[in-house]
This record gives C-alpha cells, structure tokens and sequence, in this order.
C-alpha cells in the first residue's frame, strides 16, 4: 500500500468520496471557530484597536497562497517525473483556489492598511511579491485555459510552473532589494508571529488549520469535478465514433 | 548553428515588420511619455531611467510572438527540432537572433531617447551598460514564453500575460542601476544582480523552452 495507489483515478475518486465530507466538516468547523473565536472573544489591540482582528483572515489566507503555489509545484513535479493524471488535474483544481487566496490577502492588506498606515497600497516588498504571485497564478490558469488538448496542457502549465517558482522567488527578493533601495524599509512585519501576543496567537492557528482544511476538501471537490469531466469528455468522443 | 542563426537575421532584415516596428514602438513610447506626466524637466529626469527600461521590455515583448511562430506555421520548427543540432541550441540561437535584432538596436538608441527624456548626464553610460547586459536575458525568457505559446491561435496576448511577470527581476535590478547611475550612487551590485539573472536564464531556460516545443510539436 503506498501512496502511489491514489494516482489511479479509480482509487482516488473511492477514497475521496469517502473522506470529503468529513474533510468539509471539519474545515468549517474549524474555520468557523477560528474565525469567531478571533472576531469576537480576542480583546482589542493596544494600538490598532478593533482593526487587528482582520490578521485572522489575512495570514491565513496569505499563508495558504504561497502554500498552494508551492503544493502546485510540487503536483507539476510528480506530473513531469511520474505521469499521474489525478497530479496534473489537482495542480489545474488548486490554481483558481490559491489565486483567490492571493486576492483575500492582499484585500484584507489593504483594508488593514488604510486605518494603520493611511495607504491602501504602498509598494513594500511583501505586497509586490503578492501582486506579482496573483499575476503569476493568472497566467497559469489563462495558460490551462488556452491549451486545448489536456495532456499538452498539463505538460506546458507544469514546465511554466517550475521556471514560475523559480522567478517568483528571485522577484521576492529583488522587490526587497529595490524597495530597500528607495526607503527605508517600513515596519510592516506586524503579522510576524514573535510580534503577535498569545491571546491572538491561539485563534490564529486555528483559522490557520480551518483555511487549510477548507483549501484540502475545495481541491478534493475541484479535482474530482476535473476527473468527472475528463471521463465525459471519453464518453462523448466513444459516443461521436460509434 | 551559424546557419540558422544567419537565417533569422537575414529573414529579420529582410521581412520588414518586426526590425524596425520594435525600434519605433520604443520611439513612440518615449515620445508619449512627456505627453502623459508633463514636459517638467525635473519630473521626467526622475523618470526617464525607468520608462526607457519599461519601453524597451515591451518593445522586446512586440516581436516575441513571431520567434517560433512563423517557423511553426511553414514547418520549419519540424525541420529544426530534428536536426542534429539539439533543440535546446537552436533554442538559444534563435534568443540570440532575436537579442541582436531587438535587444542590441533598443540599446543603441536608448541613449537618444534618454536625450528626449532630459536623462541625468552620469546616467548614460549606466543605461547603456545595463541594457545591453540585462536585454539578453529579455530575449531567452521571452522564448520561453514564446515556446509555451507557438501552437495556440491568439498566444500574442497570453504570451504577454505569461512573460511579463518574469521580466520583473531584470526591471527591478536594471532601472535600479540606472537610478543609481543618475543619482551619482554606485551602481555595481544591482549591475552584478542582472548579469547573474542574465547568465543564469541564459544557462537554464533553454532547455525549459525546448522542453515546452517539444511538447507543442508532439
């Protein structure tokens, strides 16, 4: 029994439909929790009042966008390497799940930085690289969607995926040079866990967990919709040649 | 390998279009710049680093699409690809061809337009620097793209959407040393920083690019 097994769309889609719906449950209720637990049972910061609350939403989902790019790249890899189907199909399941990560964050970010900083936006090297990761998802998924034959499709998007990492994070550190060229570098590490006092930290990590419960069962329900399609498509191109 | 590369000059020189339509595009995009922002002298010299940089990036994007797209088209990419050169070569030489019919006059001229753009005096010699050494690396990344787009009907579009995003180390550390340059600081680090990304992309993307041609021509 190894973890193989499960690239067999057969054993996966069994397996799958069984854990899913506890997977959800869970992750509402954890997230649910978290989310609650941090809005309305945390007290008020000493310095940024009621507005600190939105960190419950914003690291986490912050967290998960580089989390599913990485998760992506990591599904491209066994893709390239080994050729499992279910691998490239949930890579395609989680690029539309992290680009929305990506936007929750940088819209909290600015929601949260307006009342702290005064500024919707400013251009600090973390929010760049954020803005560059959402353009970065945004080719992948247009990449997907213009590539009409779905083995070709997998193979470009995983090929685009790596070199992607791989300038993603040569850009994250490049806006941190550039930005510490021209500023100097504003303290905006608040959401640094060492800065967070323990009645924050606890919700935290459990909107943490619920958000990546949420992402699991949204890309368990995305790649068994892409393997449900995939098996229609077989089933309409049989129908057209008999 | 010189074969193919004296094929693309000459097919760059003599086809019209693509030569030139780079050199006017980048022409066109410093002219309307002062139009946009206002004729202050003070402003533009703040800015002419970055927009000659911005201009000659989406001057090289321009001609991207046609980097293996003709040759797709008349079966001359079949021809390439299974020739004893390896692709990853052909590759390399066709950014090559492209850089000295893009990247190379973008680079000459930048000096006029930075004129155009009241540019800081000490600042020409560093523009100059950092756009030969920071346009190579425009050309193999945009191949890339280029090679992840050759078999789709409107990839001209995607293609931009998919390179641009990658153009944004080599802007961030090319303008930087031009601004650097400007202001009298020392440009050497972020000048060090692009050479690398240029040698680095140099050295690695031809294979990905070959890669994704070999899946396109499957």
């Amino acid at each position: 029994m190894s973890l193989w097994e499960y690239a067999n769309p057969k054993r996966f889609m069994e397996t799958s439909a069984r854990i899913l719906p506890w997977v959800a449950g869970l992750a509402v209720l954890t997230t649910a929790t978290g989310l609650v637990w941090g809005f309305f049972f945390t007290p008020d910061d000493f310095r940024m009042g009621a507005t600190v609350k939105i960190i419950f939403l914003h690291v986490p989902s912050a967290t998960m966008a580089t989390g599913i790019w990485f998760m992506m790249l990591i599904a491209s890899l066994i893709w390239l390497i080994r050729r499992h189907h279910v691998s490239a199909l949930a890579a395609k399941a989680a690029a539309p799940i992290g680009v929305t990560m990506t936007l929750i964050a940088l819209v909290t970010g600015a929601i949260w930085g307006q009342p702290m900083w005064g500024t919707w936006w400013a251009w600090d090297p973390r929010l760049t690289a954020f803005l560059i990761l959402f353009l970065f998802y945004l080719g992948y998924i247009a990449l997907w969607a213009a590539v009409e034959n779905p083995d070709t499709a997998a193979d470009l998007t995983s090929v685009l995926c790596l070199v992607g990492s791989v300038f993603a994070v040569i850009s994250r550190y490049a806006a941190v040079f550039w930005n510490q060229g021209l500023h100097q570098g504003a303290s905006l590490s608040l959401d640094r866990k060492e800065n967070v006092a323990d009645v924050f930290w606890q919700p935290l990590v459990v909107s943490l967990v619920g958000f990546g419960l949420v992402f699991v069962a949204l890309l368990l329900l995305g790649t068994r919709t892409e393997i449900r399609a995939r098996r229609l498509k077989a089933l309409i191109a049989r129908e057209r040649m008999a | 390998m010189s074969a193919l590369l004296l094929r693309d000059l000459r097919l760059a020189f003599r086809s019209g279009g693509g030569f030139g339509l780079a050199l006017a595009f980048f022409l066109i995009v410093a002219t309307l710049v002062p139009f946009g922002v206002g004729a202050d002298p003070a402003t533009l010299a703040r800015i002419a680093g970055g927009i000659l940089w911005v201009g000659a990036l989406l001057a090289c994007l321009l001609s991207l699409d046609r980097l293996f797209q003709t040759d797709w088209e008349d079966g001359s990419l079949d021809l390439i690809a299974t020739a004893p050169v390896p692709l990853e070569g052909a590759v390399a030489v066709k950014a090559l061809a492209h850089w000295l019919t893009t990247g190379l006059p973008l680079t000459l001229v930048a000096p006029v337009l930075g004129v155009l753009l009241n540019l800081a005096p000490a600042a020409y010699g560093w523009l100059v620097l950092s756009l030969a050494l920071g346009t190579p690396a425009l050309s193999v990344i945009g191949a890339f793209g280029a090679a992840l787009t050759v078999g789709l009907r409107r990839g001209g579009l995607l293609l931009s959407l998919l390179v641009l995003p990658l153009y944004v180390p080599t802007l961030i550390f090319g303008a930087e040393a031009v601004r650097r340059g400007a202001e009298g600081l020392d440009p050497a680090t972020p000048m060090l920083l692009l050479a690398g990304i240029t040698l680095g992309a140099a050295a690695l993307l031809p294979f990905a690019a070959a890669a994704a041609l070999r899946v396109n021509l499957r």
